[in-house]
């Protein structure tokens, strides 16, 4: 063997090494999951067959037709609401000089470092009586869904500029010269091209709303009907780990499922999202 | 190509050269642009979720910080008695404690994993780059909650690690690790690592494709070993995605709250207690909201702090 050959087999090898460390994790529950209760399993817990039972009694005990619909009902409405509102303010920070730009663009930048953590507290007692209008959002979609409008706007804002600010000047030269108005450039000429940008900027936020757990576990605990699929997950753990663990392992699994599949189908931009995202900031 | 694309962004816009520049209000005396007051329309739906519901909680949660405050009744004013009752709180001074030695799980033990790795794949081409990313890249995606789940039966007292280690011949060494006082904090920072080894890896890999070949080949005419080759070529060449991976792993250890809050919920007897969790504590559990505000406070300076500091240092490492 030369030293070329073995060189590469050493790579191989450190790769797949800490490939299998990445995964073992994730395959270790699935395996878990393909068990019953009765198979008392313990260690590796290698499957001898598919066992979806646990599957099923997870997915109606741990109440989860109710979580995903409203994990995907959040997930979904911050998606698609922080999109048009982020190519808003990217197409201007990006194309546009305008009184007051260079003052709001860090403000807005500072709430991709700033923890939310920080904002609970007055997220939980403001909605639970709205100042002023006296609206309760404690316990509704809405006290999940304006704040991490809210925070998506911030990445997504960030992320829209700098690809608006990489596209020719040219190009909205021209359509102005043409006669277009400031919305007719955005939505004829730049959204087309844009759309790759915005998939990638989708796939983020949709996969951080849908994971996300302080504000469910704070803003949304005291409804059951309210409750996403995250939230539900802990629940259904801290009740139920002690009787079946197979079970809690199906229900992990069940909601790392839809993730998984999108990541499958679009890990390009996830990749592409979370190192560029990452990049400048 | 969009990291290529913000790469550029990052430096100020060239001038197209003829374009027609109108100045209007606003544009005097600045960069040539395109001044235009009409961007505000755009500007305003977005700024306006962003400043009612991230910016103002916020600050919201300085003002509470200034009261003592159950929830329920009447807020007293007692000025910064909250801060100085957070500087003399030992369970507090535990949790930023901790967060520190997470650090070293989260962010510098995989800058370091992921250093070795790429400098020991640097030479040769890896075919299925695209496999081993999407498999290490893995970790990042899961929610924190399920990530908790899976670790729990990791570290369970019949679950695959104790068996791992019987298997091996060390089976004395096996423990419910995450109810044991001495190895909760390691445990939870082994999940640490594994999430953001991955994320470390990529990043460094693709950066190294990124150094040009020709500086390899002159530290080789040089009679560079592979030691020297890698202090002068690959680190320097790696200095920005080195910079972002310990910004990102450092905040990500600093507000660790689900997995923590999911596994240990901060115990045993505080020991794997971190900041966020003991904020949650006082403000939901305790009634202390006063107190929490305080915590969420020092915890958001001191996340803003490092991230200055490591970009600061960063900085001033690339100009020398």
């Amino acid at each position: 063997m030369t030293f070329g050959r073995l060189d590469r087999a050493g790579t191989y090898l450190v790769l797949c090494t800490f490939a299998l460390i990445a995964i073992y994790p994730i395959l270790s529950i699935l395996f878990l999951a393909l068990h019953r209760k009765e198979d008392l399993v313990t260690g590796f817990a290698f499957p001898t067959r598919i066992d979806l039972s646990s599957f099923e009694a997870a997915w109606t005990e741990g109440n989860f037709a109710t979580g995903f619909k409203s994990s995907f009902i959040v997930a979904a409405t911050v998606t698609a609401v922080s999109a048009v509102l982020s190519i808003g303010t990217g197409y201007a920070f990006g194309t546009m000089r305008f009184t007051g730009d260079r003052i709001v663009f860090p403000i807005i930048l500072l709430g991709i470092i700033f923890p939310y953590e920080a904002t609970v507290i007055p997220l939980y007692y403001d909605f639970s009586d709205v100042p002023l209008l006296h609206w309760h959002l404690l316990n509704t979609y809405w006290a999940l869904i304006l704040p991490q409008i809210g925070q998506s706007v911030a990445f997504g804002t960030f992320w829209m500029r700098a690809f608006f600010r990489s596209t020719p000047r040219s190009l909205i030269e021209a359509a102005r010269i043409d006669g277009a108005t400031s919305f007719g450039v955005l939505g004829r000429v730049l959204l087309p091209q844009a759309m790759p940008a915005v998939l990638t900027m989708s796939v983020l936020v949709f996969t951080y709303t849908w994971n996300e757990f302080l504000l469910a576990l704070v803003l949304v605990s005291g409804s059951e009907s309210h409750q996403t699929a995250p939230l539900g997950l802990s629940f259904f753990a801290g009740a139920s780990r002690a009787g079946d663990p197979t079970k809690v392992a199906a229900a992990a699994v069940l909601v790392a499922l839809p993730i998984l599949v999108v990541y499958l189908f679009l890990q390009r931009h996830f990749v592409r999202g979370m190192l560029a995202g990452a990049l400048k900031e | 190509m969009a990291d290529e694309d913000l790469a550029d962004a990052a430096r100020p816009d060239p001038v197209a050269p003829g374009a027609s520049r109108r100045r209007r209000r606003g544009g005097a005396g600045r960069a040539p642009g395109d001044p235009r007051n009409v961007a505000w329309l755009y500007v305003l739906p977005g700024l306006a979720f962003y400043v009612l519901f991230t910016l103002a909680p916020l600050l919201h949660t300085v003002y509470y910080s200034l009261f003592d405050w159950d929830g329920l009744t009447e807020k007293t004013w007692v000025g910064l008695a909250n801060y100085s009752e957070a500087l003399r709180d030992g369970v507090l001074r535990d949790a930023f404690l901790h967060s520190g030695i997470l650090i070293v799980y989260y962010a510098v033990l995989p800058v370091i994993i992921g250093l070795m790795l790429t400098a020991a794949l640097t030479r040769s081409a890896i075919r299925g780059f695209r496999f081993f990313r999407t498999t290490l890249f893995l970790p990042q995606l899961i929610a924190g909650v399920v990530i908790a789940q899976a670790w729990i039966w990791i570290y369970a007292t019949d679950g695959p690690l104790n068996r791992f280690l019987e298997l091996i011949g060390l089976g004395s060494l096996t423990r419910p690790w995450l109810g044991d006082f001495t190895w909760a904090l390691p445990s939870i920072g082994a999940i640490g690592s594994w999430v953001t080894f991955g994320l470390c890896m990529v990043l460094f890999i693709a950066g190294v494709q990124k150094i040009p070949t020709s500086l390899y080949d002159a530290a080789r005419v040089d009679g560079a070993g592979a030691v020297r080759e890698f202090f002068a070529v690959t680190l320097p060449g790696l200095h920005n995605e080195i910079l972002v991976a310990f910004v990102l792993t450092t905040i990500n250890a600093l507000r660790n709250f689900d997995v923590v809050y999911n596994t240990t919920a901060g115990g045993p007897g505080g020991e794997t207690m971190v900041p966020s969790m003991y904020m949650y504590q006082n403000a939901f559990l305790y009634n202390r909201v006063g107190y929490a505000a305080a915590i969420a406070t020092v915890l958001a300076i001191a996340i803003f702090i490092l991230a200055a500091i490591v970009l600061r240092v960063g900085d001033r490492s690339e100009r020398t």
